[in-house]
């Protein structure tokens, strides 16, 4: 096997995958930072090398809607977007999972506005955990080429046919150039079986989609949909399995642990900020420190066993959050403690809100974190939610009042069961 | 008439029985909605020259050519009254439906 | 007039319905009346939905196959109209009908941009000061006109061959169509049920409603009346315009009378 290596972007590396998959149908709208993207594909079809039907479609509302009418059928499809335009075509989020169209998105995680910027967070595609996709979130250029060719295998599954969305930080790694194993397109092919979507129409059998149910049958629909997710969860790590054994590569399922062993200080990260976290890790291993790290590949469904697993010997948690959920926490912070909640052991779960539309967020202030939850685990910190790296200084009192909290004095006693 | 069928409707008893996400056999009738009609059109087929218009025009396509002539289908007639105003021949009388 | 279409196009035709009333209807599981292959979309979605179906046929290598959109008033000229032009645009093999019965009907007869001058609605209300809907109908047909669409026609079922020989026309078309059909709502409107095609007819007869067509970049009237029938008659029928005073009739003549002078002067007759 002679794979091609190819010194490109997460954009790039996405639209290779693509062309490697070749989708029936594409349908997508540009918007930064995933332009690029589209730029490519529309290239690869013009010289040929790509066959799909590229759409060019008026909005991401409508990227998403043909894309359920063309998964209707039982074509193959893709389409891409980022921030605005995830908002934009949120009506059709939860349309297509809860008809249970195996589309595949990739989607460039950027702020949202206001205050306007083209800069990345995950406020966008946390926004829309809910919407019963599958979610992704992938470290560097290699692991977006690679899970979006998993993403087809894991939405076309016929026990999970559930849209998968993968996720890449915007511009730290759409548009950071690396160099990237192509993996030869028969390959790919052999490996990928073609869809064969039992629920698409059919002109022998023909098929009514999309109605409408009744509140005697609705929760039931809903509870198939839930089981579909929750179950995934043993298919995917099959389908990296099989993926590995084929292209030698594998990432760790829903969950990557690092180091975390014997960790006493776990950061948990989602996308591109992990890179960082690894170094400053190394660095303090060195140092003596026990320092370790979950990496959240999979938002939904929610790694639970692994993060319980990989904190097991944990004596403090930091969970990095580029989201906010204003008047609470991070969500990743919230998923987290919810996964924890089954798990006592942790004296110290502190959520540092950062890298919002698009800062920095340096080795220096990871080290910072590893430092307060060392010093939190002797004089517990005022606060659980901390802004990393504000400019400014501020009033401190904001959370007072919810981490003040009166303690019960019944300590230890089971108030509920 | 190629309208299907009503079939009687069994409420699944296991979640496997129910169809996965919303997609389902086309043209799936659990019941008829001729409960909906107040008045039943009646065709006096001596009047009836067969010119099909009430066939044509008739919004539910409860009116089916047969014979030369038109019959309907009152498993799904609402009773709207269209055909018999349609109805150049005055071929379609209304009465009052007893239920 | 679904049933129709259908009778006209086939059984390889995939029908996009949007949410509204014929989904709400027709589309409940377990009962799904339609025989063929039909999907609820979005309520913008019917178009991009349509030409996403269109682009799947093509890349499946299926033949034979229409794809046909019905959508209402409100799903058409509002909330659907980006999505419709942005079809259109595309070139897909479509065929889009509007079902204009002038107001959100399913949602219990709100104004929408197809609801004509005059009339009253539960969201233009006729009082003391505002007598109902102050805005005219979105002249939808020329809007769609303007993209240079293959095919477009308007329709009303008080004269069915007309529209039955207007969808057969888009079915022979190698892109998109659009059939704008004149459809009254007995409860919106507030006449009987057996007097929709009447009203329907009627509309035409008066003028304020015209049957015409849209190809190879020209406009076509396929009925050009000498005398129009009294437009009070078709007004006074229906209780939403039963608060208009004389001068509002005057209002809606004079604006039909400006339409014909133009369609007249710049349209071919057929």
């Amino acid at each position: 096997m002679t794979a091609l290596k190819k010194f490109i972007s997460g954009d790039d590396a996405v639209a290779e995958a693509v062309r490697l998959v070749s989708p029936d149908v594409i349908a997508a709208y540009p918007i930064t930072p995933q332009t690029v993207v589209v730029e490519r594909l529309s290239e690869m079809v013009e010289d040929g090398s790509l066959k799909s039907e590229f759409m060019h479609v008026e909005s991401e509302h409508s990227a998403l809607s043909a894309c359920i009418g063309a998964s209707a059928i039982g074509a193959r499809t893709f389409t891409a977007t980022s921030s605005q335009g995830l908002l934009y075509m949120a009506e059709c989020l939860p349309y297509a999972s809860g008809g249970r169209f195996p589309i595949v998105m990739m989607n460039g995680n950027r702020s949202v506005a206001l205050p306007w910027s083209i800069y990345g967070d995950h406020r966008d595609s946390l926004s829309q955990l809910d919407s019963g996709w599958i979610q992704i979130y992938v470290e560097d250029a290699q692991e977006s080429l690679d899970m979006t060719i998993q993403s087809f295998a894991i939405a076309e599954h016929q026990d999970i046919l559930t849209p998968v969305m993968i996720n890449l930080d915007g511009f730290l790694l759409t548009h950071t150039y690396e160099l990237v194993t192509i993996p030869e397109k028969d390959i790919v092919d052999s490996w990928l079986k073609p869809l064969e979507n039992k629920l698409a129409m059919d002109f022998d059998n023909p098929k009514n989609m999309a109605f409408s149910s009744q509140p005697s049958d609705n929760t039931e629909f809903k509870y198939q949909q839930h089981i579909a997710v929750e179950n995934s969860r043993e298919k995917i790590i099959e389908i990296e399995k099989s993926f590995a054994k084929v292209f030698g590569r594998s990432y760790g399922g829903l969950a990557e642990g690092y180091l975390y062993e014997d960790a006493d200080f776990i950061i948990i990260t989602l996308g591109s900020v992990t890179g960082t976290c690894r170094s400053v890790i190394r660095d303090l291993r060195s140092e003596g420190v026990k320092a370790g790290l979950i990496k959240i590949r999979f938002m939904r469904p929610f790694p639970v066993k692994e993060i319980i697993e990989y904190t097991k010997n944990a004596k403090a948690i930091a969970v990095l959050d580029r989201d906010i959920s204003f008047g609470y926490e991070g969500a990743v912070f919230t998923n987290v403690n919810s996964a924890l909640s089954r798990n006592n052991n942790i004296s110290l779960k502190m959520n540092y809100i950062a890298g919002l539309g698009g800062r920095d967020i340096s080795k220096d202030s990871i080290r910072e974190i590893f430092k307060e939850l060392k010093e939190g685990l002797i004089k517990k910190p005022s606060k659980t939610v901390k802004f990393l790296n504000l400019n400014v200084e501020t009033d401190d009192n904001i959370n007072e009042e919810k981490d003040n909290i009166p303690q019960h004095k019944s300590e230890g006693v089971l108030l509920w069961s | 008439m190629n309208r299907p069928p009503v079939t009687k409707y069994i409420k699944p008893k296991h979640i496997k029985d129910y169809p996965v996400g919303p997609s389902f056999r086309a043209g799936y009738l659990t019941s008829d909605n001729s409960g909906w009609r107040t008045v039943r059109p009646i065709i006096d087929q001596d009047l009836c020259i067969g010119c099909q218009q009430c066939y044509l025009c008739c919004p539910e396509g409860v009116i089916y050519p047969k014979e030369g002539k038109v019959d309907i289908d009152y498993d799904f007639c609402k009773g709207c009254g269209i055909c018999g105003k349609i109805c150049n021949h005055k071929a379609i009388q209304f009465i009052k439906e007893n239920k | 007039m679904v049933r129709l279409a259908l009778k006209v196009l086939g059984e390889r035709t995939i029908t996009v319905v949007p949410a509204g009333c014929m989904s709400a209807v027709g589309f409940i599981y377990p009962q799904l009346c339609f025989s063929n292959n039909a999907i609820i979309s979005t309520f913008p979605g019917t178009a991009s939905m349509l030409s996403g179906i269109a682009a799947a046929v093509k890349a499946k290598g299926h033949k034979d196959v229409h794809v046909l959109g019905i959508a209402g008033d409100g799903g058409t000229a509002d909330i659907g109209l980006q999505a419709l032009s942005g079809a259109i645009d595309r070139g897909d093999k479509i065929i889009y009908i509007c079902y204009d019965n002038e107001a959100y009907m399913n949602t219990g007869i709100q104004k929408s941009s197809l609801t004509p001058f005059g009339a009253k609605t539960t969201t233009t209300p006729a009082g003391e000061n505002i007598r109902g809907t102050l805005t005219s109908k979105k002249n939808m047909f020329e809007i769609v006109a303007a993209h240079d669409i293959a095919y477009a026609a308007t329709a009303s079922i008080g004269y069915v061959q007309d529209f039955i020989n207007k969808v057969y026309k888009a079915s022979l078309v190698e892109g998109p169509s659009y059939i704008h059909v004149f459809a009254p709502c007995p409860t919106g409107w507030g006449i009987k049920t057996d007097e929709t095609f009447e009203i329907a007819k009627e509309v035409v007869d008066s003028g304020l409603w015209y049957l015409a067509e849209y190809e190879n970049g020209e406009f076509f009237l396929n009925k050009n009346p000498k005398e129009f029938t009294p437009v009070e008659n078709y007004l006074r029928k229906q209780n939403r315009f039963k608060h208009l005073h004389d001068e509002d009739i005057e209002q809606i003549i004079n604006a039909r009378d400006s339409k014909w002078e133009r369609m007249r002067r710049q349209w071919n007759n057929k």
